[in-house]
């Protein structure tokens, strides 16, 4: 059974290779068969190799499988080979499984879309690539899925290319991003010269065993792979190109710009955990970028009018609240956070995309009333906007986001501040969820709906409310339940976390003040957008700027895009060609100036001589 | 025997093609085509005979071949094949039939000369990289110009003569300092062993003064940096890979640059080590402002062909900072960078060059939403494109991370350095696929896509892009052992810091 794994990946990949070639030519069915068809299998063959793994688990916890030596260079050996223990698998089936049914709802989504092929080869190369940084052993197996989701990412971006806005939005997300990619790959150059291997196993081996504890290279290590991973996950300072990627098709959103893509950096950071774990100033910074780009980005999203926008920013912020987990060391709860916000992200993102498909419209403040005609779209906002701010114990979010404040309290590294923040930003996700809400589905209609939706996407968007719903489940706390699942399953790789910090608040007294929290944001929002307020979007000066997402863009304009932009103008005609340009111009004009001279009066020629000769005279007589 | 009928199916085909091409000039260019094909069927037949068994240590030449010239001045015609020159020669006849194929419509003037001075091109190039006799070397590095500046000068296109009277001066200016250096450098080598010689294998190892060794390694290293070329000595590089038509190029981005490359590491880093350690430093700067400086110009050109010959200029920055810093990994890198640059990057220039045959426009802004009308180019380029800004899985990829991988141990500042030209590349790259075929068809082009042998040229060119991304090892194996020999004669401290690191 594992030895099919490298199918996973395969599929995908050899179906995209297929979509692009001779997609063009093919029936629209046919392109819906293979597009869709090869992801399921994907996701058939993961929750196969799941099931047996979890039933047997494989010796060491781990089934590596090699399939051959990408290159060898001295003592340089990747391989390409996949690596599968409990982390892979649980990244595998996300995204093998919101995969498939977010490939499920495009069939019937983008049905209209001249680009169906491309589209599905595009998605298609996405999961493939996806899958190939989950299931990679060694880094530079792991950079290419790296860069070919942001390849895909950059492409589905710029889906509708006729559109300038859309082609540079797609190019914004690709440099920002490989910004960042810049940094992991010189992380790659050092872990390599100084720990010889980039196999990630062995390579967490050996950085124990040799590297001090906060010493200056396993900083600057994990410094420069979370220079990656900021890019990847939109966070601080790299998050400005999320909001704008939006331009894409919704699938595209809710696919990569949501549940998987945007999660990698998260599970690269747990991945090499033991990088951070020698590096606690790096992990401190996780930390605290978590924390502020999940506050930033909150705020934000109160402001957006923008459906998308409101949910890219949330997007952004909930990654902020795993980052936070991340640095605290709460390495699966950042994990399982990544996976409930997968299926009720999602979620989100395919209801808005039928609100958009139904009227045309992406400002909420020129919806309203919709919740009579899009029914299945109102309940799965309702369920996934639930489970995103936290509605208690019967939502997937609220066990996720519950943990990681419990343990920002009581885990080594948390504090009080951190504890605070999070509440906060809890409060905060309640309050722009409901606004949504309110604004798409409440007050009066203005928008006309146009049309419905079909088996498919209805499927794909029950399918994810039921995670929603039950997706938190797998791991529960100890006043409700107290089983926690999917920590257990992932502590052969991700040690839990010490609770050290038992002081006057418990794990009981979190939950409940997170539940107050959810409980202020749904009933602030009530008040603010409710019934009977102006349905106007606010013009202040601070929702202006959370609007403009905190003039990241203007500061980034003014401080590197002008600025290289200048010198890409100035330099183009480049300077070193100019003197031998003018060699050439000042041979030419030497020439006519001398040939002047030539003017066949013999004359003018005696005369030369004669001055030539009286100055070579001259020169001799001197210098004697 | 073998190496010798490489050259002369080259040259008889050129005169063949050219007297063919009074009857009828499709038969000149099937003509070229065949010669082209003969000689990559032999080179191929010679790769896939000889990488079954390791080449013992002590020879030198997998091939050779070794005749009496001009005896009375030590010059022998003497023609060897190691691993280093295969690769390269197989790269040379692929983008060989690239080249007939891309002039199939484009080229309609003077077919015959055409193709006569494209084989004789192709023939200088090979006896480059088969000479093992420094003055048969410098013979086959001057046979490469001649038929090269009428290329640019007659078929080009509107500043051709510019372009291509800048061209000759810089490489024939340049030759002549290695001109000079090669006949000390034997004149040197009678005066240490009384042999009056040019043959490669007995002028390594000559005793000379560090001084006298600086020296003559300039002279080299001039007439390399210039076709390499390095910066400042790159500026013909754009007016010519411009002006050029499109065989022309090709020929130029993917093989005439390389010459360059082997030059420095056969003829530069063995001849003097010493020397070669001492600028070592300095070199690898010199690539890494290469690398930034001509990402940064490529960014901001409007003439499609120009940005892509910037690209060259940044890339071959990668090949210059590989073969300096010294190590295994790097010098490999720089290998596969120079074979895998050639295909890239000649397929770029094919892609340019079918726009400007389809648009009869090089200018970005006249572009736009080029992929409406022209999905399956859009497509091509869209590949080759990613494979030139370094996406994991094409070749490129494989040669600039192992050049960055290995010169990350010489000298971290520059390879930390080096490491934004691929971001800078990500800039060009977009602007090359965006701004072509993305964005609105404003000018409401439409246009035939690809035909048969417009695919089958870039879709091999992209197979072997793969084929390199993913298993680069083939090509690895088969550069080993020459790239070994050069590393133990130029860097003998390298390989023990290596040897150092492992233990």
């Amino acid at each position: 059974m594992y030895r099919l794994l490298w199918l996973i990946p395969a599929i995908p990949f050899a179906s995209a290779a297929l979509l692009a070639l001779f997609g063009s030519g093919w029936s629209r069915r046919w392109i819906a068969i293979v597009g869709a068809g090869s992801v399921g299998t994907s996701a058939a063959l993961a929750l196969l190799i799941g099931a047996k793994f979890v039933l047997s688990p494989p010796i060491g916890n781990a089934y590596v499988q090699h399939l051959w030596t990408w290159m060898r260079s001295g003592e340089f050996r990747p391989e390409v080979a996949f690596y599968l223990d409990p982390i892979a698998l649980l990244m595998l089936l996300v995204v093998t499984f919101v995969g498939f049914l977010i490939h499920l709802y495009s069939v019937e989504y983008m049905a209209d879309d001249e680009g169906y092929a491309r589209f599905f080869a595009y998605m298609n190369l996405f999961v493939a690539s996806m899958i190939t940084l989950v299931l990679a052993n060694n880094l530079l197996l792991l950079y290419l899925g790296w860069e070919g989701v942001g390849l895909c990412s950059f492409l589905l971006i710029g889906f509708w290319y006729r559109d300038p806005v859309n082609v540079r939005a797609a190019s914004k997300a690709f440099i920002v991003t490989r910004v960042g990619d810049t940094a992991f790959a010189v992380g790659l150059f050092l872990l390599f010269s100084r720990l010889g291997t980039l196999d990630v196993q062995e390579l967490m081996r050996r950085a124990s065993v040799q590297w001090i504890p906060g010493s200056a290279i396993a900083v600057a290590a994990a410094a420069l792979l979370l220079g990656g991973a900021v890019g990847k996950s939109a966070q601080l300072p790299l998050q400005t190109w999320l909001p704008d990627a939006m331009a894409g098709p919704t699938p595209t959103s809710a696919l990569i710009h949501a549940a998987t893509m945007v999660t990698a950096g998260v599970y690269l950071i747990a991945r090499t955990h033991v990088l951070f774990t020698l590096a606690p100033p790096v992990q401190f910074a996780v930390a605290i970028i978590g924390t502020v780009t999940m506050l930033l980005a909150a705020l934000s999203a109160l402001a957006q009018r923008d459906m998308k926008r409101v949910l890219a920013y949330s997007t952004i912020s909930q990654i902020g609240y795993m980052f936070l987990a991340l640095g605290l060391g709460a390495w699966s709860a950042a994990l399982f956070h990544l996976m409930t916000h997968a299926f009720f992200k999602a979620l989100l993102f395919l209801a808005a995309g039928v609100v958009i498909h139904a009227v045309h419209e992406q400002d909420l403040f020129r919806m309203g009333g919709l919740r009579s005609e899009l029914r299945l779209a109102f309940w799965s906002f309702v369920i996934g906007g639930s489970a995103l701010a936290g509605l208690p114990l019967i939502t997937a979010g609220f066990f996720s986001k519950d943990l990681i404040l419990w343990q920002s309290w009581a885990g080594p590294n948390g504090n009080a501040l951190f504890w605070i923040a999070g509440m906060t930003g809890a409060l905060l996700t309640s309050l722009y969820t409901f606004r949504l809400i309110g604004l798409t589905f409440y007050g009066p209609q203005q928008a006309h709906v146009k049309t419905e939706s079909g088996a498919a996407v209805r499927f794909a968007l029950i399918a994810l409310c039921v995670l929603s719903l039950i997706g938190g489940y797998v791991d529960t706390p100890p006043h409700f339940g107290g089983v926690p699942a999917l920590s257990n399953f992932l502590s052969s790789v991700l040690p839990p976390l010490e609770e050290i910090h038992i002081g006057p608040i418990t794990e009981t007294i979190t939950a409940l003040c997170a539940s107050v929290a959810f409980g202020c944001g749904l009933a602030l929002a009530y008040l603010l957008y409710g019934p009977g307020r102006a349905r106007v979007p606010a013009r202040a000066g601070l929702a202006k700027l959370g609007l403009a997402g905190w003039g990241f863009d203007l500061a980034y304009d003014r401080m590197f895009v002008r600025p290289l932009q200048w010198l890409v103008r100035t330099s183009k005609d480049d300077i070193v060609d100019v003197p031998i340009r003018d060699l050439g111009q000042t041979a030419v004009l030497g020439s006519r100036i001398l040939r002047r001279a030539q003017t066949g009066a013999v004359r003018w020629y005696a005369a030369g001589i004669a001055l030539g000769t009286a100055a070579i005279l001259a020169i001799a007589f001197l210098a004697r | 025997m073998i190496l010798l009928s490489l050259i002369v199916i080259l040259l008889v085909g050129g005169i063949s093609s050219w007297i063919a091409a009074r009857r009828d000039e499709t038969a000149a260019r099937w003509i070229a085509t065949v010669s082209v094909g003969a000689d990559f069927l032999l080179t191929l037949g010679v790769w896939i005979a000889k990488s079954g068994h390791q080449q013992p240590a002590m020879r030198r030449w997998v091939e050779e071949c070794n005749f009496e010239w001009i005896s009375q001045f030590g010059i022998r015609f003497h023609l060897g094949l190691d691993g280093l020159s295969l690769a390269l020669l197989l790269l040379t006849y692929f983008l060989g039939i690239v080249a007939v194929l891309a002039s199939w419509t484009e080229i309609q003037r003077r077919v015959g000369f055409f193709h006569f001075n494209l084989l004789w091109v192709l023939a200088g190039i090979t006896g480059v990289f088969l000479a093992a006799d420094l003055f048969v070397f410098y013979l086959f590095w001057e046979l490469m110009l001649v038929p090269m500046y009428l290329l640019i000068g007659i078929w080009g296109h509107e500043r051709r003569i510019y372009a291509a009277t800048k061209f000759f001066l810089f490489t024939q200016l340049s030759g002549l300092f290695m001109l000079i250096a090669i006949v000390a450098l034997a004149v040197l080598h009678q005066h240490a062993t009384g042999v009056f010689t040019f043959d490669y294998e007995q002028l390594l190892h000559t005793a000379m003064s560090p001084r006298a060794g600086r020296l003559l390694m300039l002279g080299f290293l001039v007439a390399f940096a210039v076709k390499l070329p390095a910066f400042p000595f790159h500026t013909w590089l754009p007016d010519a890979h411009t002006e050029a038509p499109t065989a022309g190029s090709v020929i130029l981005a993917g093989l005439l640059l390389k010459t360059g490359a082997y030059g420095l590491i056969r003829f530069v880093l063995p001849l003097f080590p010493e020397a070669s350690r001492t600028l070592a430093p300095l070199m690898m700067t010199v690539g890494v402002i290469g690398i930034l400086y001509g990402a940064l110009l490529a960014v901001g050109q409007a003439d499609l062909k120009r940005l892509v010959a910037y690209t060259s200029v940044s890339h071959m920055g990668f090949v210059l900072l590989g073969v300096f810093a010294g190590n295994q990994i790097a010098l490999e890198g720089a290998v596969i960078q120079m074979i895998s640059h050639g295909i890239s990057t000649g397929a770029l220039f094919v892609v340019a060059g079918l726009l400007q045959e389809k648009l009869h426009t090089r200018e970005i802004e006249k572009m736009g939403g080029l992929w409406v009308t022209m999905p399956a180019l859009g497509g091509a380029a869209l590949v080759l494109v990613m494979a030139s800004l370094g996406l994991p899985g094409l070749g490129d990829f494989v040669g600039e991370f192992l050049v960055l991988l290995g010169a990350y141990r010489a000298n971290v500042g520059l390879t930390i350095v080096a490491t934004l030209g691929l971001l800078a590349a990500t800039l060009y790259g977009l602007r090359f696929s965006q701004g072509a075929f993305q964005g609105p068809n404003l000018h409401h082009w439409s246009l035939p896509d690809l035909r048969w042998r417009e695919w089958a040229m870039l879709g091999s060119m992209i197979v072997c892009l793969f084929w390199i991304g993913l298993y680069p090892q083939p090509i690895l194996n088969t550069v080993r052992s020459s790239l070994a020999a050069v590393q133990r004669d130029a860097f003998p401290q390298g390989i023990a810091r290596i040897a150092g690191d492992k233990r």
